[in-house]
């Protein structure tokens, strides 16, 4: 008997626990394979470049913390960068430093809950997720003795930090560094060789190099494909350059490989917290920098690496004091050039594996 | 370490075999025609010295005269950054030569400056708005976008447009459809302007005994 059969389209999202937020796939099928992907976003659109415009640039630190809302430190940390390349604003050595130690604990949890989730969509309901989540729950408590805030930090300021370290930061600090490794080998143990997870994830959405580099991938993504580019390594700021550290990249560019990059890279991010920690100076965090800031009209444009990847800030000056025009290079974003040859010719298990392994945000993706 | 090409120094590069498409460069940027985009868009990816193999960063400024096109290209086998630009001719209506054929990863980027600033990008694959519907309302990053409609239109969601169209996108009348549209600073309104309203927009104006709420 021949069933005839015709292409019919399924919607992944908005409201679906593997779509990470309110992003929305439109896969065409035929029969079990996905002929067509293409995305459907800005249900979060919050038009924050646009707001930004009327409000000065201090005022738009915190605005940053709702961008990407899982790596916070690392966003206020781009834009503090490029606002002070635009003003000229030097940063003390204390500060540098402590805005070194926030972004790698901020990438610790955001790898975290990336790893995490992942595993989660690959059919570990749950258990590897709150295993991981512990240690995040660690590195936000940390953020809140030193800020008040967990997740939207509004931490770091044009010339520093807000506040210097609490007392109590250091220890809490080095006791999580001396303890992460261990955490991270029980996960490795329990994750890596697990049968679903290879047979789901390895050779899933393989991206070629030649595509990767192509398509402005950029963070794990990037490097899962064989291209060792790291911005803390290839245009290193702040204090990167006193540190050291391995970029781990991957073989084959599948999502297998991109949750390695992440596993790999929570080691080196505990590495670095480490010796930042021991060569973290004395003296002021922060210089003062007035409240309505005036640079001088011109642009910058200062990217930094973040958990997700390359986190650029265009901001352009006219001599006021608010940005004449913002614009943030989301690594979320960018990195979804590639979902529609990540997705084509999988089934839609394939590609909600594949789609997990991008790690994005849709707070970063929409603005 | 990242070496940030000045534009001089690109634009020396660009014209020794491009000597007309060059119209300004400084110490950071380059400015290159629109006509001449693809081309030196092309060299620059594949000269060698140059091998910039990533758009890494598309968007746009408007600077009320005219809009311009900023795209940060970067090279990862060189580790070299330099910022080009592109003015579109028209302000009205202001297009620019899709590069997403050179880089893939400009296509999205092109999306959303489109989207945003409503600057036409001609041989892109598929170019429709990003973040917002079809049919919205002007272009919000245009520094003139709350002065639409004389500065009565309200940014804001009427109500959320159906789906429907050919593929599925969401779709609402043009802004050009609104009561008033197209009135410049200083225009007369015209006199039926406020009683007017558009089908499934939801802006339908309130009639002032409506308006004052349910007798209690």
């Amino acid at each position: 008997m021949n069933l005839g059969t015709e292409p019919y389209v399924v919607n992944v999202g908005p409201q679906h626990p593997s779509t990470h937020g309110v992003f929305r796939m439109k896969l065409t099928m035929e029969g079990e394979q996905i002929t067509d992907a293409e995305m459907v976003v800005g249900y979060l659109h919050r038009s924050l470049e646009k707001l930004a415009e009327e409000r000065t640039y201090t005022q738009n630190i915190p605005f940053t913390d709702r961008m990407d809302y899982l790596s916070a430190m690392s966003n206020n940390f781009g834009y503090c960068l490029a606002v002070e390349k635009l003003a000229g604003v030097m940063v003390p050595e204390r500060g540098e430093y402590i805005r070194v130690i926030m972004a790698e604990l901020q990438r610790i949890a955001n790898h975290c809950m990336a790893v995490g989730t992942f595993i989660n969509d690959a059919g570990a309901w749950q258990t590897p997720l709150m295993w991981l989540f512990a240690e995040r729950e660690k590195v936000l408590d940390m953020f809140e003795m030193t800020c008040g805030a967990r997740l939207t930090t509004n931490y770091m300021r044009i010339g520093g930090v807000a506040f210097d370290l609490p007392d109590e930061f250091v220890p809490a600090c080095r006791a999580f560094v001396d303890l992460m490794p261990s955490r991270i080998e029980e996960v490795e143990e329990m994750t890596l060789d697990n049968e679903i997870l290879l047979a789901r994830a390895k050779n899933n959405g393989v991206i070629s190099t030649d595509l990767a580099i192509n398509a402005s991938l950029s963070g794990p993504m990037l490097r899962a494909s064989g291209v060792a580019w790291d911005m803390r390594k290839a245009d290193p700021y702040s204090v990167y350059p006193r540190l050291d550290f391995q970029i781990p990249i991957g073989e084959n560019g599948d999502s297998y490989d991109r949750f390695l990059v992440r596993v790999a890279e929570l080691r080196q991010s505990v590495s670095i917290v480490d010796q930042a920690l021991r060569q973290l100076p004395g003296g002021p965090s922060k210089v003062d920098v007035p409240l309505s800031l005036r640079p001088p009209p011109g642009e910058a444009y200062a990217r930094i690496e973040s958990p997700k990847g390359e986190l650029g800030y265009y901001v352009v000056s006219d001599g006021g004091t608010s940005p004449w025009r913002f614009h943030v290079r989301p690594p979320s974003l960018i990195n979804l050039s590639v979902l529609k040859e990540m997705v084509l010719g999988g089934t839609i298990a394939d590609a909600i594996v594949a789609f997990g392994s991008i790690d994005i945000v849709i707070g970063e993706l929409d603005r | 370490m990242t070496a940030w090409l000045t534009g001089n120094e690109v634009a020396g590069r660009i014209r020794e075999r491009f000597p007309d498409s060059v119209t300004a460069a400084n110490a950071v940027w380059v400015e290159v025609t629109p006509d001449s985009l693809v081309t030196v868009c092309e060299f620059l990816r594949d000269e060698p010295g140059l091998l910039m193999e990533q758009a890494t960063n598309v968007t746009s400024v408007d600077w009320l005269e005219y809009y311009e096109v900023v795209y940060h290209l970067q090279s990862i086998s060189t580790n070299q950054l330099m910022t080009l630009k592109c003015r579109p001719q028209d302000r009205e209506d202001p297009v620019v030569p899709s590069v997403s054929a050179v880089w893939q990863g400009a296509w999205l980027q092109e999306m959303e400056v489109y989207d945003l600033m409503g600057i036409r990008f001609e041989g892109h694959p598929n170019l429709r708005r990003l973040f917002l519907w079809e049919g919205f309302a002007g272009w919000p990053l245009r520094k003139d976008f709350l002065q639409i409609n004389r500065g009565q239109y309200s940014p804001g969601l009427p109500h959320f447009p159906k789906e429907g169209g050919e593929r599925g996108l969401l779709v609402g009348p043009q802004w050009t459809q609104l009561p008033g549209a197209g009135l410049a600073p200083g225009d007369e309104v015209p006199a039926d302007w406020a009683g007017t309203a558009v089908a499934g927009w939801g802006n339908t104006p309130v009639a002032p005994e409506q308006a004052e709420g349910p007798a209690t």
